[in-house]
């Protein structure tokens, strides 16, 4: 009896490559995981009537569980739907990245939120901005002609990377697995949510560490991402795969760097650009003086 | 009636007295008024408010408004599990404490234009766009408090910030140093602690109980920017 097999417990691996396979009826609701679209699971033993009542239950449900639109507010509010455990969860799920542990799967469990990514990398953008700002105060006590300033603009540019980084490279991450579907049929590639998620969380750990923002953070982060990345993959050719992991430890990489050189190094970069700008802009000769002299050393 | 008008002079005559026999001795004098509106108690009170709103000096109204945010700062500095500031909210309040904080924050101490403090613009924009960001993520948490509820007990709880500020511009007359500094630094960290209780003291009950914690980091967040922008404040 098929219905009976469908009845008895399955594992959850089976289940969740199910649910990769329709990802369409995971995001509405768990309670459709076990049942395919449209049948009827409970057939053993009811009679006629009762078949047909549950038949329209079930159409009705899934009826009402349609995605409201994308300009209502009951569109966005699903993208909230997280507890603090859950939050906490795929925190410690980002922290501590496992081969056989796929982040997706395991973690998010096909309900990606967007609470996570969102205030993770504002609280990253000002992290970096005042950790700036510190490294510039410990400087200036170590080597008074330094000027010192409160650098609002950093935030903004903060802001800006970050922000960027954690969306738009999503996107291209994204379409580019979405062209590639063609190649391999088995296991689609994960939701736009799901990746802007999986970016959002791998980067939560610069925040603890970056004063460091060393090697470890990077690796951490940079391997979670592979870990994450690499089932969807590795059906693909191998030059491919390879080419895709290597480019996006590299955007990692290039962000960790690029953050530790602007934002932590207060005396070769920003001493060069601006004194030119002083020279002609500010009247006071006294200023002008100084930045020549911070050029030197 | 006829019958009536001869009963008062004849105490003997037996003849029963009619019904209602007073009612002829009643003189309608001319002074007693038989006109007149029909009011409401209801309608009669919102009347009167319409008009005394209308007709009332300029003085009355400016004092109204001012009392009424002069209580919820009373309600922000010692901060209870009262609803004044959510039932009655307004947006005066906290204007006023964005640009008075906006004015004295702009632009702190700058050689080069471009590596100072943040300027008029930025301040308003952080404490605006920050609230409204707060008030959104608390509404897609689940939480059932308004839209402008919500802004109005954030922009109520930067006044102890605003405090800080305005003692930190007093002890930066004084000479510069690490005592100055650990001054600085002592009273922006209670205002802020202070600011993060005051506003969780009315916000954390409108969320579900399973999101207090996801729905209170952003505002501790926000409150810790303003602080370090506080903190981080030199004058030319």
């Amino acid at each position: 009896m098929a219905a009976a097999d469908e009845l008895a417990f399955h594992e959850f691996e089976e289940a969740t490559n199910l649910l990769a396979e329709t990802p369409d009826a995971a995001t509405t609701s768990r309670t459709d995981q076990l049942t395919p679209q449209g049948h009827v699971a409970v057939a053993v033993g009811l009679g006629a009537e009762d078949e047909v009542e549950e038949n329209d239950k079930t159409s009705l449900l899934q009826e009402e569980k349609q995605q409201p639109g994308f300009w209502t507010f009951d569109y966005y509010q699903s993208f909230f739907d997280v507890d603090t455990s859950q939050v906490l969860d795929r925190i410690k799920g980002s922290l501590l990245p496992r081969p056989g542990h796929n982040f997706v799967r395991h973690h998010l469990r096909n309900r990606p939120d967007l609470y996570g990514p969102f205030w993770i990398c504002a609280t990253l953008a000002f992290v970096l901005a005042i950790t700036g700002n510190l490294t510039l105060v410990l400087a200036q006590r170590k080597d008074p002609s330094i000027h010192y300033s409160p650098q609002f603009h950093k935030v903004t540019v903060a802001g800006i990377t970050i922000y960027c980084y954690a969306w738009l490279v999503p996107l291209a991450l994204w379409g580019f697995l979405r062209w590639r579907k063609g190649v391999r049929e088995r296991m689609g590639p994960y939701t736009f949510l799901e990746t802007v998620c999986v970016y959002g969380y791998s980067l939560f750990v610069f925040i603890p560490t970056v004063w460091l923002f060393g090697a470890l953070a990077l690796a951490l982060s940079a391997s979670g991402l592979v870990f994450t990345l690499w089932p969807v993959v590795r059906e693909d050719t191998r030059l491919v795969a390879a080419v895709l992991l290597s480019a996006v430890v590299l955007l990692h990489a290039l962000l960790a760097v690029g953050c530790k050189f602007y934002f932590f190094q207060p005396l070769p970069l920003e001493h060069i650009a601006p004194p030119p700008q002083a020279i002609s802009l500010s009247p006071n000769t006294l200023l002008a003086s100084t930045s020549p002299r911070t050029m030197v050393t | 009636m006829a019958e009536a008008a001869e009963s008062p002079g004849d105490p003997a005559t037996a003849s029963p007295k009619p019904l209602f026999a007073g009612l002829s001795d009643i003189s309608i004098s001319q002074d007693i008024p038989v006109e007149g509106e029909i009011t409401i108690p209801m309608r009669s009170r919102i009347r009167e408010f319409d008009s005394s709103t209308l007709n009332e000096s300029v003085h009355n109204t400016i004092m109204r408004d001012l009392k009424a945010v002069g209580k919820k700062f009373m309600h922000v500095l010692y901060p209870r599990k009262s609803n004044t500031l959510l039932r009655d909210w307004d947006l005066w309040g906290p204007l006023i404490l964005c640009v008075t904080l906006a004015l004295m924050l702009q632009q702190g101490s700058a050689d080069n234009e471009k590596d100072g403090g943040p300027q008029f613009a930025e301040v308003f924009v952080i404490i605006w766009f920050g609230a409204v960001t707060i008030t959104l993520n608390s509404k897609l948490l689940g939480g059932n408090i308004s839209f402008f509820q919500s802004l109005c007990v954030l922009g109520y709880c930067i006044l102890p910030l605003t405090v800080a500020m305005l003692v930190c511009r007093l002890v930066l007359l004084a000479d510069s140093g690490p005592i100055n500094f650990m001054v600085r630094l002592f009273v922006v960290i209670v205002m802020f602690a202070w600011s993060v209780i005051a506003s969780t003291a009315f916000l954390a009950d409108s969320q579900p109980p399973n999101r207090k914690a996801l729905a209170v980091y952003p505002v501790f967040l926000f409150y810790f920017v303003i602080s370090w922008m506080i903190l981080t404040f030199t004058p030319k």
